[in-house]
């Protein structure tokens, strides 16, 4: 341990920290998808080629990962608001933060078969 | 290494205090240590380095306890401030196994033993020497936002009422006793030395809910600043730092409120 130990914070801390992260990548994917679709505009069958790409497995894995991004970073952003606005939010900000990842928990559990079940098939054969 | 460990590894027989259910036990504490002094053979700066020091503890001592034992005992240059070791002075917050606490206040047998026992200065403030921080930032900032009563008019003759009501309002903030805790241990602070800290927005919410003062425009002003209240993230380091107990995030979000909606 030659330097200082990392500080030991606790929900509030740590869903702050996930909150940038995810806003952080949720932002570089909407930059990304924004010249996928210009594409259309430049060349079709460009833009047709790129979206062939996106049916790799990888990419659904990344997509998946998308999602967990995205719904992490909408449901903290609900108790945000909630800690902002409502008076007794801050009191109440640990129970709400274990209510997120529990409602993050069941959406993403739904959201494994409509992403995921094509690229499951592609790797394991149907 | 030194007589107390080995006194301890032949095991001073609890035998010998019966009265007392409180076995002691034998303590790792390993604090991170600055010695300005310490400047290399080229004048290379002094850097800062771990230290292992084995006390004896009664499991129910504080931690402040076993550190003044290794001053008195093992090492007189460590270096640490306290005063009224009772929680009420504010003077010895320090990083605790990766949390801000007073020493004085965390208990032997509230921490994990087992492993040795970290001891940092708190973060975002110049470290001096050892634990010692230069505290100037932190209460310049607690000046800025006029920690008094400000009234216009004829001072009474009598006290100034209040009722229990209007007092309760702000019951929470009058607990603080300036101890830094709140402050270093918020990630904006780490980042951002200019932002005023839990500490003083504690401070300024005191009095700018307190029916009796007329200085709340000015306050409210202040910490609508670019370095004010805006800048917290509401992460609740500060909360779960307290030593008082103050819901400190709940006192900021309420500033916030009294600067959207100008209403105290
Ligand atoms: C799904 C709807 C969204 C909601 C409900 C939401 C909510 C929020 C809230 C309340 C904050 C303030 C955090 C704070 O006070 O600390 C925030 C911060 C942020 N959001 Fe979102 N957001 C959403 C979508 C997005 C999108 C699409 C992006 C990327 C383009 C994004 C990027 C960010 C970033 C970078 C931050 C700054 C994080 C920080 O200051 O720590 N958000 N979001
Ligand atoms: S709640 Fe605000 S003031 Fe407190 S530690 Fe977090 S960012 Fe800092
Ligand atoms: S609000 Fe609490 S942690 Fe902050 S200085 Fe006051 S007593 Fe210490
Ligand atoms: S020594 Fe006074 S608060 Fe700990």
């Amino acid at each position: 341990m030659p330097a200082g130990t990392l500080y030991r914070g606790r929900e509030g801390m740590w869903s702050w920290v996930a909150h940038r992260v995810t806003g952080v990548l949720i932002f570089f994917f909407l930059f990304a998808h924004v010249i996928d679709t210009a594409l259309v505009r430049v060349s079709p069958e460009a833009y047709d080629e790129t979206i062939e790409i996106y049916k790799n497995p990888i990419v659904s894995v990344m997509e998946y990962g998308l999602v967990a991004a995205i719904l992490f970073h909408a449901l903290n952003g609900l108790r945000i608001v909630a800690v902002d606005f409502w008076e007794k939010g801050p009191r109440y900000q640990k129970q709400m933060f274990w209510i997120v990842m529990g409602i993050w928990v069941v959406l993403m559990a739904g959201a494994a078969y409509p992403i995921l079940n094509h690229a499951f098939r592609e790797v394991f054969g149907s | 290494m030194t007589a107390v460990i080995e006194e301890a590894a032949s095991g001073p027989a609890p035998a010998q205090k019966p009265a007392r259910d409180h076995t002691p036990i034998v303590i790792t504490l390993r604090i991170r240590r600055f010695l300005p002094d310490l400047v290399g053979p080229n004048g290379e700066p002094p850097v800062p380095f771990w230290q292992d020091f084995q006390v004896e503890a009664d499991p129910t001592e504080r931690i402040l306890t076993a550190m003044l034992k290794v001053k008195g005992e093992q090492d007189g240059s460590l270096t640490f401030r306290r005063s009224c070791a009772h929680g009420i002075c504010g003077s010895d917050a320090m990083r605790i196994n990766g949390r801000n606490r007073l020493a004085c206040k965390t208990l032997v047998k509230d921490l994990d033993v087992t492993k040795p026992i970290t001891i940092e200065a708190i973060k975002g403030l110049e470290v001096e020497k050892d634990l010692v921080v230069d505290m100037d930032p932190f209460f310049q900032s607690f000046k800025d936002v006029m920690p008094f009563l400000i009234t216009s008019g004829n001072e009474p003759t009598r006290e100034r009422l209040q009722s229990p009501e209007d007092r309760e309002r702000f019951d929470d903030t009058t607990k603080c006793i300036l101890c830094a805790c709140c402050t270093t241990s918020c990630p904006v602070f780490w980042t951002d030395g200019q932002y005023f800290g839990p500490a003083a927005i504690v401070n300024a919410h005191r009095f700018i809910f307190d029916s009796r003062d007329e200085g709340a425009e000015q306050r409210l002003e202040i910490l609508n600043e670019k370095e004010g209240v805006w800048r917290c993230r509401t992460t609740f380091n500060c909360t779960d730092a307290c030593p008082r107990g103050i819901e400190v995030t709940k006192a900021i979000q309420e500033v916030k409120r009294a600067l959207i909606f100008r209403r105290v």
